[in-house]
Parts: structure tokens; sequence; C-alpha cells
């Protein structure tokens, strides 16, 4: 990896690039999978190669290849240095790095059982164990149970004399029941929608969420939707799970703090974000109880954020975005924090691979949990009315990240202090700052889960990544309620 | 040929790969190619990405077991490694009696495609930036900001395996995407095609304007049920969302809106779609993941679903529970092992013969789109769809366009829409950025559901 960094360095730099860097990457992901009883899927990926990034003429080049000869990565290089003096003849104004420091570094993520070493048979025969529980409810129709493990073992160096290794091991397993009948599906999932729980840990992450455990109620809670209400509209309390809360804070707040969104270069795919730059340290986001962090040291946890050094070699840091409901702060890029004057980036470029050039990305987008102990039972014990919501089922905002519309796999009523009919379908709407600023309780730190979000895209070509989100369960009052089925009816 | 490999280079990696497996049965996907992006925003270049890659996939098979591993190492201790771990995956497994042995060679479903163009294929980073330039200039001239993408690849997949199957596909392409920013309006426009020579990027550059130019100021109209026009860009996002429901295993799993409506007019009589990888302007690979050539497969016949499409082990599946209603594999299977079955990806859907223009002229009260942001599905049966209007929205008055109008919010049964269409235009190759490119028309559908309006 040393020699392909040198090689790659020597050559970018020979060519005529003011500055450059390269990351050398061995990447392996394992996927199983079961459905109703059989193999779904079961694969093995390994990939490698180097991705190359040079400034020439004021101007971005990048390359990357798979082939790691000496004269393939001096090609590769100098590849780039070609591609950056074409994009010199459209040139930005301006190009400039912020400063960091060159590191030497070596980092592995916590890992206590090495993935890769638990045999596959003991995967499958657990996500079998579950398609069980699951199918062993009647009107289960369709079970579903995956696990994912992935490990990525990079050496990030740049012509400032940064030479950084780190490698990262990642988790991730769940599972959902679909209920059909009568025209109508029904789903739920643990312990999350959209392939389960991910963390930056090693094999024990798997036994810790309890799959099996939670497989039968999950499965009569699928096929119980059926004879559910429909979520009725209108405005009124709602109070979210965490995980629901989680992805809340991905949409809108993650994605709308990224700079270089703000700063436009996000315009023809992403979008763009509300939070115009006049808006730093004067929008009032959320209630007094909003406090929100993007902390990727490993210290905030183990997140899909979590590293020790960001893919153009700046240290991880912790960010407060919100605090006490004030906007403070975005995630940033050594380019995108010189353009509004920062000294310095805080530490948010990523890459989903060799192969892709690092973007701004989420780290670890967390809120903070309350500080007086509250428990979801205490929150639903506190309110008179509403609706409490519990894993996603469908999410939407628009490019500049104001209104959004999410919808959930399963509800219930609350009356006067108490969860009472269970509701099916049920969505909430609202307008971003309007709904941060309803924000009246937040449940305590022994509620607040780092969830990991596998599958955030961005970028063209478009990149996936996994970013983490700590979140409690909270509260908002008027809130619009069903607005999903306005028009349409249920 | 930039693609770095050729039939025989994958017919080598074949052997190199049987002599590893031993007894088992061996499928491999080969994947090799160039790629390059150059993107840009605030009238410049801030991206520009070349990639350079071959990748090997390795399907194992010992009796009723199978499973996939893959690499980019393709000299012979990369291919055995490669192997071992495929096998070792297949061994861990418990035998699944449904489990079809590897594909057989099949004849061509339709006529020979070829979409490799040698220019396109050396198209250089200086071209890309000078096509970028042409777009910017439009931007300039209009006082507005350009925000997009010029792209082309060269590629090659090749797909082999023990029993004597061997497809392989050489393909180039070029695409662009351009979005115009006024100060409080946007306008959007996006082409691709095989060869480099067919994009337009300065008059997709000069659409965009216009129609940021002409939604200058929008007003803010309530929600509720419009006549819309969707242009081809908006129709293929939301199609994209349904043609899922159209694999057969989708049906059997009960997962899909088609359950229980196999048959059934369940659109309106103007609809009709089919799936057809060897239309002239479609693009994609001719056979399916287990090299089984693509069948053209009439999916919606005036409004009635007709057919499916099936991978191998779906069809088997399917006449196994339903034998009087046998059907063959159509060749629209994913790699396997896989637990989704198969998907049509080459959507043609019948045009008709009234122009956008004649659309509007026809609109008392209504919404034109350019296009469709973040769709994601809120109900699976009645395939009730939800997301934003974007880069161009337009309020229609007394058969004119008024002006530009908030971006809207809506939540729309892809059913009852099929059933609201009330005019169709001639069918376009058009590229979206919520689903794969289609050959789709556009659309006047009456009572679109918008329920929510933005704040721009």
């Amino acid at each position: 990896m040393h020699d392909i960094a040198g090689w790659a360095l020597d050559a970018a730099v020979g060519s005529g690039a003011a500055y450059a860097d390269v990351r050398v990457e061995q990447l392996r992901h394992r996927s199983l999978a079961t459905k109703n009883g059989k193999l779904g899927h079961a694969s093995d990926n390994q990939s490698q190669g180097a991705g190359i990034r040079v400034i020439v003429d004021g101007a971005w080049g990048f390359a990357a290849s798979d082939e790691g000869s000496r004269s393939a990565i001096e090609a590769t290089a100098r590849r780039a240095v070609a591609i950056a003096r074409a994009s010199a003849q459209v040139r930005q104004h301006g190009l400039r790095l912020a400063p960091e420091p060159a590191h030497q570094a070596t980092w592995v993520s916590p890992c206590e059982l090495d993935p890769f070493s638990v045999s596959i048979e003991r995967c499958l025969g657990l996500l079998l164990e579950v398609d069980r529980e699951l199918r062993s409810v009647a009107g289960v129709t369709l079970a579903e149970a995956q696990m994912d493990f992935q490990r990525q073992h990079q050496l990030f160096a740049s012509s400032e004399g940064s030479r950084i290794e780190q490698t990262r091991t990642l988790s991730g397993a769940g599972y959902s029941a679909l209920a059909f009948a009568n025209g109508e599906l029904q789903k739920r999932s643990y312990p999350n929608s959209f392939g389960g729980q991910y963390q930056l840990k090693g094999y024990e992450l798997i036994p810790q969420l309890r799959l099996v455990e939670n497989a039968r109620r999950v499965g009569e809670e699928a096929v119980a939707l059926h004879r559910a209400a429909q979520c009725p509209q209108g405005v009124g309390t709602l109070i979210l799970d965490s995980s629901q809360l989680g992805l809340q804070i991905h949409e809108s707040i993650g994605h709308p703090i990224e700079l270089d969104r703000v700063l436009g270069s996000e315009a023809n795919f992403a979008g763009m974000s509300f939070l115009t730059l006049d808006q730093l340290r004067r929008l009032r986001y959320g209630s007094a109880l909003v406090n929100v962090v993007a902390d990727a040291r490993i210290e905030h946890g183990p997140g899909l954020g979590t590293f020790a050094f960001d893919d153009e070699g700046v240290a991880a840091q912790r960010v407060e975005i919100i605090r006490a409901g004030e906007f403070t702060g975005y995630i940033s890029s050594r380019e995108t924090a010189s353009a509004i004057g920062e000294n310095r980036s805080n530490g948010c470029m990523r890459a989903d691979g060799w192969n892709r050039l690092p973007l701004i990305r989420m780290t670890n987008i967390s809120i903070e949990a309350g500080t007086a102990a509250l428990s979801s039972e205490d929150l639903i014990a506190d309110t008179d009315h509403g609706y409490y919501m519990e894993t996603n089922r469908s999410w939407s905002i628009d490019d500049k990240r104001f209104n959004f519309q999410f919808g959930t796999e399963i509800g219930w009523e609350i009356e006067k202090g108490k969860r009472t009919r269970m509701l099916k379908n049920p969505s909430y709407s609202g307008i971003t700052t309007e709904f941060w600023n309803s924000m009246d309780a937040i449940c305590s730190r022994e509620h607040w889960t780092l969830w990991g979000t596998p599958n955030c895209g961005k970028g063209q070509p478009q990149q996936t990544m996994g970013t983490g989100h700590g979140a409690a369960p909270a509260r908002f009052r008027g809130v619009k309620i069903g607005t999903a089925f306005a028009g349409g009816g249920a | 040929m930039s693609a770095r490999f050729d039939l025989d280079g994958a017919r080598r990696w074949l052997r190199e790969a049987e002599r590893a497996a031993g007894s088992a049965a061996v499928e491999i996907t080969v994947e090799g190619g160039r790629s390059e992006l150059t993107r840009f925003a605030n009238n410049a270049i801030h991206q520009h990405v070349g990639e350079s890659s071959l990748a090997l996939s390795v399907r194992t098979q010992l009796g009723q077991r199978t499973a996939r591993a893959s690499t980019h190492r393709l000299d012979a201790e990369g291919v055995q490694a490669v192997v071992a771990r495929a096998l070792e995956l297949t061994r861990a497994q418990a035998e699944d009696p449904d489990l079809l042995p590897m594909a057989a060679p099949a004849p061509a479903a339709g006529a020979p495609v070829s979409r490799w163009d040698e220019p396109t294929a050396a198209v250089t980073p200086a071209e890309r930036a000078a096509a970028v330039a042409e777009m910017v200039a439009v931007a300039h001239a209009s006082g507005f900001t350009a925000a997009g993408t010029c792209a082309t690849h060269s590629s090659a997949v090749a797909l082999l395996n023990s029993s004597g199957v061997e497809a392989f596909y050489p393909s180039t392409g070029a695409e662009f995407s351009v979005t115009m920013l006024a100060g409080n309006s946007s306008g959007w426009a996006k082409g691709s095609a095989v060869r480099w020579r067919d994009l337009a990027p300065q008059g997709g550059a000069a659409i965009a304007a216009e129609k940021a130019r002409a939604s200058a100021d929008p007003i803010e109209a309530p929600p509720g049920k419009y006549t819309v026009i969707l242009e081809p860009a908006a129709v293929l996002d939301l199609l994209g969302f349904l043609m899922w429901d159209f694999g057969g295993l989708s049906v059997l799993d009960q997962r899909s809106c088609l359950s229980d409506r196999v048959g059934a007019k369940l659109f309106g009589e103007n609809i009709t779609i089919t799936d057809d990888a060897c239309h002239p302007l479609q693009t994609g690979m001719p056979c399916d993941g287990e090299g089984v050539p693509r069948q053209q497969v009439s999916l919606v016949e005036r409004g009635t679903v007709g057919n499916l499409v099936f991978a191998r082990q779906s069809a088997a599946q399917w006449n196994k529970q339903r034998p009087h209603a046998a059907v063959a594999a159509t060749g629209h299977g994913f790699p396997l092992p896989n637990e989704y079955g198969e998907a049509p990806l080459n959507v043609v859907m019948a045009g008709g013969s009234t122009p956008v223009e004649e659309m509007i002229a026809s609109t008392q009260r209504g919404i034109l789109v350019t296009r469709l942001w973040y769709i994601r599905e809120v109900e699976p049966y009645r395939k009730m769809l939800t997301g934003m209007t974007r880069d161009g929205t337009f309020l229609i008055e007394g058969g004119r366009l008024k002006g530009g109008v908030r971006n809207f919010r809506f939540n729309q049964s892809m059913i009852e829409m099929l059933n609201q269409v009330e005019a169709l235009s001639p069918a376009v190759r058009a590229s979206g950025e919520e689903s794969f490119d289609m050959v789709v028309p556009a659309l006047q559908v009456r009572d679109f559901n918008f329920t929510e309006v933005t704040k721009f």
C-alpha cells in the first residue's frame, strides 16, 4: 500500500500537481440473507484499488484504478492531472484548502469478534431461527432476515506529508415480517427498517441486538396491523421512537448542514439547503431542548460515521450544530471551510470506496439526550392526547430540506396518558424548523441509541455512505398527522 | 477497446475458475471499462473524475446450493481465491430443492444490438469540459447559474457458465444533466445516448434556462387535485416504482400491487407498456443475470395487466404453484442468488399523438411538472407514492402557462393515476434522477393529488 501511495504522489506531483492525495483501499463485504426459510443471498465481495486526487492550475482532477502495478498507478496519476487540466478550462476561482497538519497515524476501530472469523453456518443458522419465529405467526406471508459485515482497510497519503492507515469493521443485521391479506400489505421490521441496525463493531453487535427474542412480537404486530384503525388526519401531539427520530435528524438536519449543498455544489442532483450562510448563529432551528452535534470521534460511540481521520486526512472532530435551539455550525471540507473563512475543516469528507471522490458526508449527527430522567412511557403518561409512531416506512423531503413527510410502520393513539388503539399507515409532515421548534421533551441518555443508516445516497456518480444518528424518543406539538392520505382516503 | 477485456479473456477466466472449483458448476460475470464524469456548479467545473476497473464475479453451484463472490484481482491467484470464497459460502448452506441447474445456451430473443461507438469511447476530459463550457455559456448569457454533469463511459459485460452460456455485451454511453438557477426559480433538462454525437447539452441548457426564466417569482397555489402535465422525466420517475411489481416472484411473494390482479383491467384503455431490451431507443444488456436472452414482454395491453417477467427460478416456482397458468422464463432475472427475482428494466410505454403544447392548450387550470424528486412508496397495494416537484413547476390557466408556482408535495396512487390519463404525447427516450432511463411519453393526468406546498 505504501509503495502504491508513493508512486501515485510522485507521478502526480511530477506531472504538475500543486497538491495530490491518494487513498489506497482494500474492501471486503460479506452479505447473507434468508427468505421464507431458504437462502436469499450469500455473497462475499472484495475490492481493491487507488483513487488519486490532484489540484492543477487551480482545478480539481480525480482518477481511480484497480490496477496496482507501478506503471498503472503512475498512468492513473497522470490521468488525474490531465483531467484537472481539462477542468481548468471552466475553472472556479479562488480554490484554496484550509490548512491541516500532516498526520502520521494508524487506527483500528474496536472489534471484539472478527465477523469474518465467525462461521457462515452460525450466521445462517441465526437468520433461519429468526425466520422460523417470524413465520410461526399465522398471517405472516413473507419473512426476510439479513446480516452484513464490512471491513475497509485504507492508507491515505498526501503531498503535504500525511500518512494515515485506518481499518474500520462494520456489522449489521435485521429482519422484516410482511403480512398480505385482503388487498393490504403491512410490514414490521426489527431493530430498524431497511436492513436493521448497523454499527462500527464486530460480530459482538449481533447478540446485542436480541434478534430472536423480538421476532415473534414483530410478526404478531405485522398481522395485527390488518385489524388496526387507519391513522386519522389532523394536527396533534406526536411522539417518535428513537429510530424514526434518527432518520428525522438525518433528513432535516444532517443533509441541510452539508456545506457543499449550501454553496451550490449539489444543486443539480441532491439539491441545496435552506441554511444559507446568513443563517449561521442567527437561525432558531429548534426549541431550547434541541442540541445536535456532528461527532466522528470514537468517544461518541461506534457509529457508522466514526473514524479517526476523514478521507482528506483531517482529524475526527466534534462540532456543535445546534446549541439550545440556535443553528451554530455546518459540516465541511478543507475547500468549503476555506470558502466561508473558517480556518479549519471539521473533517467530514468521505468516499464510499477507492474509486470515488470524497464528498462532504454526515458523520454521526446526533441529538443529545435530555438531562432529566425520562422514558418513552413517561412521555406517553405525560401526554393527554397524541400519537406514538415507530420504525420508518417512507421518507421524503424537498431539495432545500424545508418540507418533509414521513410514514412509519406502526403507530398508537395516546389518550389520557395511555397508549390505546393501534394505528396503521401512520404519517406526519411539516416544515423543518417549525417541527424542531415544536419539540417539548426528549428522553434521557439510557433511552438514547446510536442508530446506523447504511444507505445514504449523494453525489454523481452516486455514492452510498453509512451515517450515525444518536437519538432518544422525543415529543413534538402541533404536528400535521396523516397527511400522506389526505385527498386520497384510506 | 477500453473495456479492458474481450470474450477470449473471459473464456480464460472461466477455465481458470472451473479448474479451481473442482466438481462445482461455475458462472462468471466480468465487468470492465472506463467511466468519466465532469461535474459543474456555480458555472465552473468543481469535480471531475475518471475510473478504470475490471471485476470478476463468480457463482459456484454444488448440487442444490449456490453462492457468489467477487474480486478485482484477476490473476491466477486472485481467481482461485475468489472461487474458494464462493465455495465456502456455497458449502455452508442447506440444500434448496427448488434450485435449478445453471442455464443452458439459448438463441437470442431479438435482432442483435450494437451499442458500442468508438468515438464515444475516445471522448477526452477536454471534450467534456468543452461541452460544460457550452452549457455555462448559456447560463452566462441568461444571467443564471448552471450546475450539472457531463459523462461518458465505455465498458463491457461478459457472462459465461459451465453449461456453455456465453454472452458478451460491449457498450458506450454519454449523458448530460443541467440545472439553471435563477434568483427564485430554476429549470432542468437531461439527456442520454449511446453516441456522444447524439447528445445535445447546449440545447438542454437552453431548455433549462427557459424554464428558469418562465418560472421566475413563483406564486403559491393551494394544494389539491389538479390536472397535471407530466413531462417524460417525471413520468419515468413515477413509472419506475411500479415496474418492480411486474416481477413474477414479487407476485408470488405477495408484495406486489399486482397480487391477485394479473389479467385484470387495472389501468385506463390508453395505457400500454412493454419491456423490450432490443428497442432502438433502449440500452442495456440483452440477457439477464443468468445469461438468458431477454424476451420482449407485453406488460400492459390497453389497460390490462397481461404478463409478468420471470427469471428461470421464478417461472419454475410459478408453474409449481399455478400449473393451470404456466409461464416461461423471460430473461429478466437478477444475478443469483437473490431474493427479488426479476424486474423489467427496458420499459417502453406507448405514446399518443398529443404534443405537450396541445395538452397545455386544453387545460383550463392545471400544473406542468418538469421533474420530480425524492419519490418514496407510502402504501404498496394502491401503489401510493409521495414526492416533490422540482426545477420548473408551472401554473396553467385558460390553456396557457401563467408562470411558476411553488413546489408541491404529492401523494398519489399510481393505479389511480394510470386510470386518469387524458392524453399522451409521442414516446421519447427520457432520463430522470429517480429511476432508470425509459421510452415514455408526456402525460396529461386529471385529478393528480397534491397535498402540500413547500417554501420555494
